[in-house]
């Protein structure tokens, strides 16, 4: 993963995340047992507004490092399929949030 | 110049799969998208290995831009399509990049990759053979292109536009959410910068809002004076050029420039003025 860029990283998660001192959020998106490869993991704060994004990897895995508090995570996938869930972060703890489609 | 002139919609770059005149282009910090699948014909830039100077801190020079369209069999009269992840940060980058070395004919994909997956577009992984070409690239035009000095100069005379998130702005984060925090420089924001952050300007599937929007929240919000000369900044350059193409491009404010330096050279340059917390 670059960390000199602002760019998104290689999707997916790849390598297992050491909180650290990160608020790490992090999780997969299936659909009937199988990774969703293809759609993207919003991070939104409070009134829906943006804070980051990600292409979901080949096993359906998103990562996030945020800043502490509570958030909510929106997944979209093609054909307009869309969930959420609401999540909460703090520093030194990987927070996991599955998404069943 | 009207917005059709700059961004076109998928549908369009559909119809143009195949045109011998389009070379379509996905540009992105991690390629590994456009191995796994792309537009049909598109061929790809790297963001970093394609360019950046592989050793100083810069773009890669005209001579460099010059081998790399040569090389990617791209000539001065194509019509060059970009699109990219990331809500097309590094496809509008590259765009402004074309645009410093002098490429007329430059366009935009709305929504880039992300609403051409959305859609369920067609995905190829065949990578086109294009012969080589010469290309010739005209001299930087500075009147886009911001380096330190002008905007440490333009503090509270001229719209700084900041396009990070909130959380970068006021100093709670210094990269992004989706990437570790473990930068060195000093957080928060130039002084008199106005906050909007990149992603008001485009919708959930990357596509750019209405210019009565995007007036609305440049002019109306935030307010700017749209008579002033603007610099907009984030961090290394990539989120403020999608915002420079929304205000130069499809606003046609004339005399907006990126400064491509942004937080990461700001932030760490010494006895620079910092503000933290709300703009004010």
């Amino acid at each position: 993963m670059s960390t000199d860029g602002c760019g998104a990283p290689a999707g997916g998660v790849s390598a297992p995340a050491a909180a650290g001192d990160q608020a790490v959020v992090e999780g997969k998106v299936t659909r009937d047992g199988a990774a969703v490869s293809t759609g993207y993991a919003r991070l939104l704060g409070t009134g829906d507004e943006f804070v980051a994004e990600v292409p979901l990897g080949a096993d359906g895995g998103f990562r996030f490092f945020a800043a502490p508090g509570s958030w909510t995570l929106r997944v979209l996938a093609p054909g307009g399929v869309r969930a959420e869930r609401p999540v909460a972060a703090d520093y030194g703890r990987v927070t996991k949030v599955d998404v069943v489609l | 110049m009207s917005r059709s002139d700059v961004l076109v919609d998928a549908d369009w770059a559909e119809a143009h799969i195949g045109d011998p005149n389009v070379v379509i282009v996905e540009v992105d910090e991690d390629t590994s998208a456009y191995d796994k699948g792309h537009i049909p014909t598109a061929i790809k830039l790297d963001w970093k290995k394609d360019l950046q100077d592989p050793v100083r801190r810069d773009f890669v020079d005209k001579t460099g831009f010059e081998a790399l369209l040569s090389e990617r069999g791209i000539s001065n009269d194509d019509t060059v399509l970009l699109y990219g992840g990331n809500n097309n940060w590094f496809a509008a980058y590259a765009y402004w990049y074309f645009k410093l070395y002098g490429h007329d004919k430059v366009l935009l994909l709305d929504g880039g990759r992300k609403k051409w997956e959305l859609d369920s577009r067609e995905l190829s992984t065949d990578v086109p053979d294009r012969p080589r070409t010469s290309y010739t690239a005209r001299e930087q035009d500075s009147s886009l292109r911001a380096l330190r000095d002008e905007v440490i100069d333009a503090i509270g005379k001229r719209n700084l536009v900041d396009v990070r998130s909130p959380d970068e702005f006021t100093g709670r984060l210094l990269a992004p959410a989706h990437l570790p925090q473990e930068q060195a420089q000093r957080a928060g924001h130039i002084p008199t910068a106005r906050n909007v952050p990149w992603s008001k300007a485009a919708s959930e599937d990357g596509t750019f809002r209405s210019d009565q929007e995007l007036r609305q929240l440049y002019e109306g919000d935030a307010g700017l004076d749209f008579g002033k000369d603007t610099i907009a900044y984030c961090r290394i350059g990539e989120r403020s050029a999608h915002t420079w193409f929304v205000l130069h491009e499809l606003l046609g404010l004339p005399n907006v420039k990126n400064y491509d330096g942004s937080w990461t050279e700001y932030g760490s340059l010494v006895g620079v003025p910092i503000e933290l917390g709300e703009a004010r």
